[in-house]
């Protein structure tokens, strides 16, 4: 793809001006915001995956969080052995443990962090494999995907000794030797989260700019005519699938250095959920849509929750069944149908100008 | 002549109910088949049966002279020449009309080749043709949900061509079509018909009438009488069972 | 053995409330292929309504007849449930027709609006509801095994309800137009069934089945909002495990899952067995992917 052709597409102008805004948000905004934006573009990351799989493929998985939460673990527990200087992290002889578990020794090195990548592929692979191959969709997919986090949730609560439990891992220091507190890190962590963000974006982009995502959509449309038509929809699925939980993956390892913590909470159901809601507002099937939910429900969120928590509930309860029923197409859907609309009516106001009616 | 299809002995049933029921026959390169009976006389379990969309429990199907396709997946039969199209018209509404064909009509149908293969101008041409043979060049690039219902008959069949099969089924393709959307696309089933063959199931007699080459009457799962058009409108039992005395069209 | 027995007995009576709860979510996706998320909200609201009944019994009435209020408790969770039903279908439900996907999102939604109405009329903290006297106690199989009053009644109960769902169902003219909507909806309509009015009411019928489920829900532990999340996943691997829109299958699916979970959870520990029975649902949909009991269908994409 050449820059030209990237230009041509309007969701591409879209995403470049944001990208330009973020990278010139330090100039205005505090630390303290600088890192919270950070965590969004975390989330956005996390959403373009989600669009990938439910926007444009049909699939709605609500077990996102979960490689969200294996990324994220992933580093955490990278974060934490380089804390721990050698020694055993803190919450592991609160639990009575004495020896580093095997599970956790690669993570002294830097080359796990690779995990962040291979484990939610693996575990995608296979649970891809085992439904799409036998035709599990549709919403007994989406009850199995939430099972999945619930299962999850269940298995890292549960096993405090080797994951911290509910709390969670937490007390990182240093990142590659660099300070997490000091303010330096932070705007580095932020500019990181920047440069995956748009490298995510031009995968995807790549991805539903070809072919592929022709059949993506097709897939969404009618999976039995792409298997009339020649194509095993199965891997397709898979590879999507895995494709979206890399994303995830990467986004939950983005998330813990700028948050400083990872807990259960952050991979269970009802986190799984709200990620689609970021899409679904943005505008599903649109990848600049999942960027822009992303953004802008977790700014508000931030806003309103911090001093009225109870109207956020309804706000985002709202959300949920409004955008459903009366959006489907999201804000881009919105904004696409009033810039028609608009192109319209100059067009005819053009046109009525050449020719002045009779009367 | 050489046969294309095979069917031996072929049985399904759902929950103990035979569908079909020791069904037999041949269908040799070029036919226009037409399969006719009244409801439930198994004419579409058979068409999915071919088409791997269900298992029998019993029979054989072989196709081209050699290879036994009973256990293939739908997606298999398509890459070596079968190809389906269904009672409601299928197409991908969210995709342009070229995009459809686009889908359609490449070969390497892998995961790598719809990243990085672009169509060749081979294959655009060849969409080019059959769009101009279906009448729908000009909607090329207008979205398949913004088509009447003949304009997405016509693309689902489309699709079919430009895929280069040898053996299409077509199930009900004129119903709910006006008269003149039917004769247009029966002109269309000829021209079909002179690369591959074609299966079809219908309703419609005049249809029937009009290019059928050969004729299957099915009831209650088995075959009731197979030949020429004429033969069949003679047969006795066919009158009784499916045509009404008189040979008028039932359906 | 014992208490092997015991916890296999308290699975039971468990899972028996879940069967309750995932037949109202089988009878509703089968109807109109609509998940409702928002089905353990009507857990809990059900669980509320024993609650306010509770509490006008103690504060309004004479103490004498306190004991009887769980039988006006059960009408009323039933009550409060299925009106709550009624309206969501109306006002949301009804835009979601042949929207599968979109329905658990829209539904969600739901759930988290009732979800912080409790909040705020109720309160976060969970509440306890007093159980009538006479449900206090155990019946004595032998020494080392007792069988609480209150889960047998809770037992009771289930197999009443069911039995009213069986000939609702299937020896009713109701339950006739029922079923033939299930079946095929445009042919009921050209039939001259109503079939939208089927669907608002069986929607809250659905619901009210929730409803009945979260009363009894209180008699085996204290109650709060989010009563309901709780157990969703639990009823919907009932409601997979079963095939959806089956009743047979839901009974069959509760019971397996309620006895499994117990089995493994007595084998291992609480949460390996929870883990262990998810898996091998997921297992088992490998070999039935449309659950145990199925329709056969001739359409090309449901």
């Amino acid at each position: 793809m050449t820059t030209k052709t990237f230009f041509k597409t309007p969701a591409n102008r879209i995403f470049f001006v944001i990208i330009l805004l973020l990278l010139l948000a330090p100039l205005f905004l505090s630390v303290f915001r600088i890192n919270l934006l950070g965590k969004f573009i975390a989330y956005a990351i996390l959403a373009l995956g989600i669009d990938l799989i439910w926007g444009y493929t049909g699939i709605l998985s609500l077990g996102h969080g979960v490689f969200f939460g294996l990324g994220a673990y992933a580093m955490g527990m990278y974060l934490k052995m380089e804390a721990a200087h050698g020694r055993l992290p803190d919450f592991m002889s609160w639990s009575g443990l004495e020896k580093l578990p095997a599970l956790w020794a690669p993570f002294s090195s830097p080359l796990s962090l690779a995990l962040i990548i291979i484990i939610p592929a693996i575990l995608a692979a296979i649970i891809g494999f085992l439904t799409f191959k036998n035709r599990i969709r549709g919403v007994y997919f989406s009850i199995l995907s939430q099972a999945l986090s619930l299962i999850f949730v269940i298995l890292f609560i549960g096993q405090q000794a080797y994951t911290g439990g509910t709390n969670g891992l937490t007390g990182f220091r240093t990142m590659f030797g660099l300070p997490l507190a000091a303010d330096n890190t932070k705007y580095l962590l932020y500019y990181a989260a920047i440069f995956f963000l748009v490298i995510v974006y031009l995968y995807c982009r790549f991805l539903v700019s070809h072919r592929l995502g022709k059949i993506l959509m097709a897939i969404r449309d009618g999976e039995n005519r792409v298997r009339f038509s020649g194509y095993n929809p199965a891997a397709y699925k898979i590879f999507v699938y895995v494709s979206s939980a890399v994303i995830a993956g990467i986004a939950g390892a983005i998330f813990v250095p700028q948050v400083g913590i990872i807990s259960p909470a952050e991979m269970g159901i009802v986190p799984s959920i709200e990620m689609v809601i970021w899409v679904a507002i943005g505008g599903r099937g649109t990848l600049i849509g999942a960027v822009i939910g992303a953004i802008l429900v977790n700014g508000l969120k931030s806003g309103i929750s911090e001093s009225f928590p109870e109207v956020w509930s309804y706000f985002l309860g709202l959300a949920f069944i409004i955008v459903v029923i009366f959006m489907p197409e999201g804000l881009i859907g919105l904004v696409k149908k009033y810039s028609t609309r608009i192109a319209w009516r100059v067009k005819k106001e053009k046109t009525a100008e050449k020719s002045p009616s009779i009367n | 002549m050489n046969t294309i299809l095979e069917i031996k002995d072929l049985t399904v049933s759902f929950d103990g109910f035979r569908a079909l029921n020791g069904v037999t026959t041949k269908i040799e390169k070029g036919e226009i088949r037409f399969f006719i009976g009244s409801n439930g006389a198994g004419k579409t379990t058979l068409l999915d049966a071919i088409c791997g969309r269900i298992h029998p429990q019993q029979g054989t199907i072989v196709f081209n002279g050699d290879k036994n396709i009973m256990r293939y997946p739908e997606h298999k039969l398509v890459n070596i020449g079968i190809g389906r199209k269904f009672q409601v018209p299928s197409v991908f509404t969210s995709l342009s009309v070229h995009e459809n064909m686009e889908v359609s009509a490449v070969k390497k149908r892998g995961i790598c080749s719809s990243l990085l293969q672009k169509l060749t101008r081979q294959q655009e041409q060849k969409i080019d043709e059959i769009l101009t043979l279906v009448d729908l060049k000009n909607y090329r690039n207008k979205m398949a949900s913004e088509l009447s219902h003949g304009q997405k008959q016509w693309l689902e069949i489309a699709m079919l061509l430009v895929q280069d099969l040898k053996l299409i089924m077509l199930d009900e393709p004129v119903a709910g079509m006006g008269r003149k959307e039917t004769t247009k696309t029966g002109e269309l089933l000829k021209k079909i018909a002179q690369h591959c063959t074609v299966i079809i199931v219908e309703h419609d007699m005049e249809f029937v009438r009009e290019y059928a080459t050969k004729v299957t009457v099915m009831h209650e799962g088995r075959i009731l009488d197979e030949g020429s058009i004429d033969q069949i409108q003679n047969n006795p039992k066919v009158i009784d069972v499916y045509l009404g005395r008189g040979g008028e069209n039932c359906a | 053995m014992d208490t092997y027995l015991l916890q296999i007995f308290n699975g039971i009576s468990v899972s028996s409330i879940f069967m309750l709860a995932a037949l109202g979510l089988a009878i509703t996706f089968g109807l109109m292929k609509i998940i409702n998320m928002a089905h353990g909200e009507f857990i809990m609201i059900g669980a509320y309504a024993a609650y306010v009944i509770q509490n006008i019994f103690s504060q309004y009435l004479p103490a004498s007849i306190f004991d009887f209020y769980f039988f006006i408790a059960i009408p009323a969770s039933f009550l409060a449930a299925g009106i709550f039903g009624w309206v969501l279908e109306r006002l949301v439900i009804c835009h979601l027709y042949g929207r599968a996907l979109d329905s658990i999102l829209a539904t969600w939604g739901v759930s988290l609006i009732l979800q912080q109405l409790a909040r705020s009329i109720f309160g976060a903290p969970n509440v306890d509801v007093k159980s009538p006297d006479w449900l206090n106690g155990a019946l004595l199989i032998h020494p080392g095994l007792q069988l609480p009053y209150k889960r047998l009644f809770i037992m009771l109960m289930v197999i009443i309800c069911m039995t009213a769902i069986y000939y609702l169902m299937y020896r009713s003219n109701y339950g006739r137009k029922i079923r033939a909507v299930m079946q095929n909806r445009a042919m009921a309509a050209s039939l001259g069934i109503n079939t939208r009015k089927i669907d608002a009411y069986t929607f809250a019928f659905g619901s009210g089945l929730a409803g009945i489920a979260g009363c009894a829900l209180t008699l085996l532990g204290s109650i709060g909002p989010t009563l309901g999340t709780n157990y969703i996943v639990d009823t919907f691997m009932v409601v997979v495990l079963g095939g959806v829109g089956s009743l047979w299958g839901t009974i069959a699916g509760g019971f397996l899952i309620g006895t499994g979970n117990t089995t493994l959870e007595f084998l291992t520990d609480a949460t390996l067995g929870k883990v262990l029975i998810f898996t091998l649902v997921i297992i088992f949909l490998q070999w039935r992917p449309k659950g145990l009991f199925t329709i056969n269908s001739r359409s090309l994409d449901e």
